[in-house]
């Protein structure tokens, strides 16, 4: 049984699609591991089920988070205000996961509608970081990035507006992929900040995460911002980085970074020139200002997508109101977490009248110089390259009293959201915490220009095989 | 929570600064442009699914509370 869940997502999908492995047997195997979740990665888990013995991810169970909607299946988005809602229909990318042979193990936890970065917004409790259960393992997509690294899913999905894919990677020690937005329909992806939101894999491998993006990826006519790429991308298989050009931030010098995520990510660099690659400095002096202009857009979008959850179609109503907008408050106050409330607010300020150019006209020029400053960057370069997070994981509770030093997670993942760009986190090495303990799984950011999916996992292959992480998750507290 | 987010403002302040004059804002990196699809009559969500995730759903209809409070 052991050696089945050992089996990379594009081995087991190879040994079901040649009937070495029965899609059932595989799926058996995962339910079993899915359910010793000590984690609360999962909200909720298939109790039966497999997947196709046909296709490019024949019979592989997948951990959705939880705020794709899935026909039949609870759906909550890690909020209450959702709690026990079932949509009538599926998303496109669960979909797609299903026509490729895979099929949903379970739905996993998150911070509530995507806002957070250390999954300890969801109603339903925080999740475990797997290298230490006294930490968090990033967010939002922390119930995902657990699943994978603490064995108990083969592969997930997850959502990326700001960071939500690639920080979690990057603390749990895993692949986590941001595609191109539009590389992905977002129909049926309960929608957090519409302009930013993208779904991407998160899994053990480089390969794996290629494998899920060709399986999601495409247009789709529910969703008119999706893009339609030909072929889509394939297998990667380079073994060197020669002729390519890594641009380092020229401000990251200057960023606050641990000394031991500087460390690895000096160390990583030296990989890429061992490998043949260029490493260089650009500037991206707008970058530093992607998380108050992130703080803004996000917000306002989110403030406009959360009016829908009135008490009136679907989710939770707090009965016993006067009035219906007394019904409407009553909801909303006791339905929406204390983050979303503070978004909520921050967006419908931001974009008020007297203050909207001031705030969200200001942002949105911020965003194209963000995007400017890439687009110079990559007239040298072929990748821009960062640490995914600034620090390792960070301890449950260590941040949850100051948003603003929370929202400084994402310093290094928000600027590439901004662009539109795609960027993958990789395990680059461990490095010990701040204060002592365990050592804790460090990433490394790989950005590319827009739709260089295929240049971007080939380079991160490279990079992933000379790299070699095979550190694992302790288990019992570190 | 109005402590936390006038620190927030603050730091959001930051970008107030900048001299953007004449920068075109960014609403959406995808350049799109209004298109029509074809009007071919499809068939629409089944009306009795819609209304099963409700709070209240009653005669094919969502009911809420009235929208005045009674006296």
């Amino acid at each position: 049984m052991s050696e089945l869940l050992g089996l990379t997502v594009a081995e087991a999908a190879a040994r079901i699609g040649a009937g070495e492995v029965g899609a059932q047997e595989y799926f058996d195997a995962w339910r079993e591991a899915a359910a010793g979740d000590e984690l609360n990665a999962y909200l909720w888990r298939a109790e039966d089920g497999a997947g196709e013995a046909e296709g490019a991810l024949a019979g592989i169970p997948v951990a959705v988070k939880d705020i794709f909607c899935t026909e039949g299946v609870p759906t909550t988005a890690g909020s209450r205000i959702l709690e026990g809602y079932e949509p009538p229909y599926t998303s496109t990318a669960v979909r797609r996961l299903r026509e490729a042979g895979g099929a949903v193990l379970g739905k996993t936890n998150m911070d509530e509608f995507a806002m957070g970065s250390s999954n300890e917004n969801s109603a339903y409790g925080p999740v475990l970081n797997p290298w230490d259960r006294g930490r968090v393992p990033g967010g939002s997509s922390g119930g995902s990035a657990a699943a994978v690294a603490g064995g108990l899913a083969p592969c997930a999905l997850g959502t990326d507006t700001g960071g939500s894919i690639r920080q979690p990677a990057a603390l749990c020690g895993i692949v986590g992929l941001k595609p191109t937005y539009g590389s992905i329909s977002r129909y049926g992806m309960i929608a957090f900040a519409s302009s930013l939101d993208q779904c991407g894999p998160l899994t053990r491998s480089v390969t794996d995460a290629a494998l899920l993006l060709r399986a999601l990826q495409g247009r789709d006519s529910c969703d008119s911002t999706s893009v339609g790429i030909e072929g889509g991308v394939e297998a990667p298989s380079r073994g060197d980085l020669s002729g390519l050009r890594f641009a380092v931030p020229s401000e990251l010098a200057h960023d606050a970074v641990d000394p031991g995520v500087r460390e690895v990510f000096e160390a990583t660099l030296a990989t890429i020139e061992r490998l043949g690659g260029e490493i260089g400095e650009a500037p991206l002096p707008h970058a530093e200002h992607g998380i108050s202009a992130y703080y803004v857009i996000a917000p306002a979008e989110a403030s406009s997508n959360l009016a829908r959850y009135d008490g009136v179609r679907y989710g939770m109503r707090v009965d016993g109101s006067r009035d219906l907008v007394e019904m409407y408050e009553a909801t909303r106050a006791e339905g929406f977490g204390d983050e979303v409330k503070r978004r909520i607010m921050l967006g419908t300020y931001a974009l008020s009248s007297g203050y909207y150019e001031a705030y969200y006209g200001q942002a949105q020029k911020v965003r194209t110089k963000i995007a400017e400053d890439f687009a110079a960057a990559f007239d040298g370069f072929d990748f821009v390259v960062t640490p995914t997070s600034p620090s390792v994981a960070f301890g449950l509770g260590e941040k949850t009293d100051d948003p603003l030093a929370m929202y400084m997670n994402d310093f290094f993942t928000v600027p590439m959201s901004l662009a539109g760009i795609p960027a993958i986190s990789i395990p680059a090495g461990t490095a010990e915490p701040a204060g002592g303990g365990p050592r804790l799984p460090v990433g490394f950011q790989i950005a590319a220009p827009a739709f260089a999916e295929q240049k971007l996992l080939e380079a991160s292959y490279a990079l992933e095989q000379a790299i070699g992480f095979d550190a694992k998750p302790g288990g019992e507290d570190g | 929570m109005a402590g936390e987010l006038s620190g927030i403002l603050e730091h959001v302040d930051r970008i107030a600064g900048l001299e953007l004059e004449g920068v075109p804002p960014t609403s959406h990196v995808v350049e799109l442009e209004n298109v029509l699809r074809a009007d071919v009559p499809r068939p629409s969500w089944p009306r009795e699914k819609i209304l099963e995730p409700a709070p209240d759903p009653v005669d094919g209809a969502f009911r809420v509370p009235s929208p005045q409070a009674e006296a």
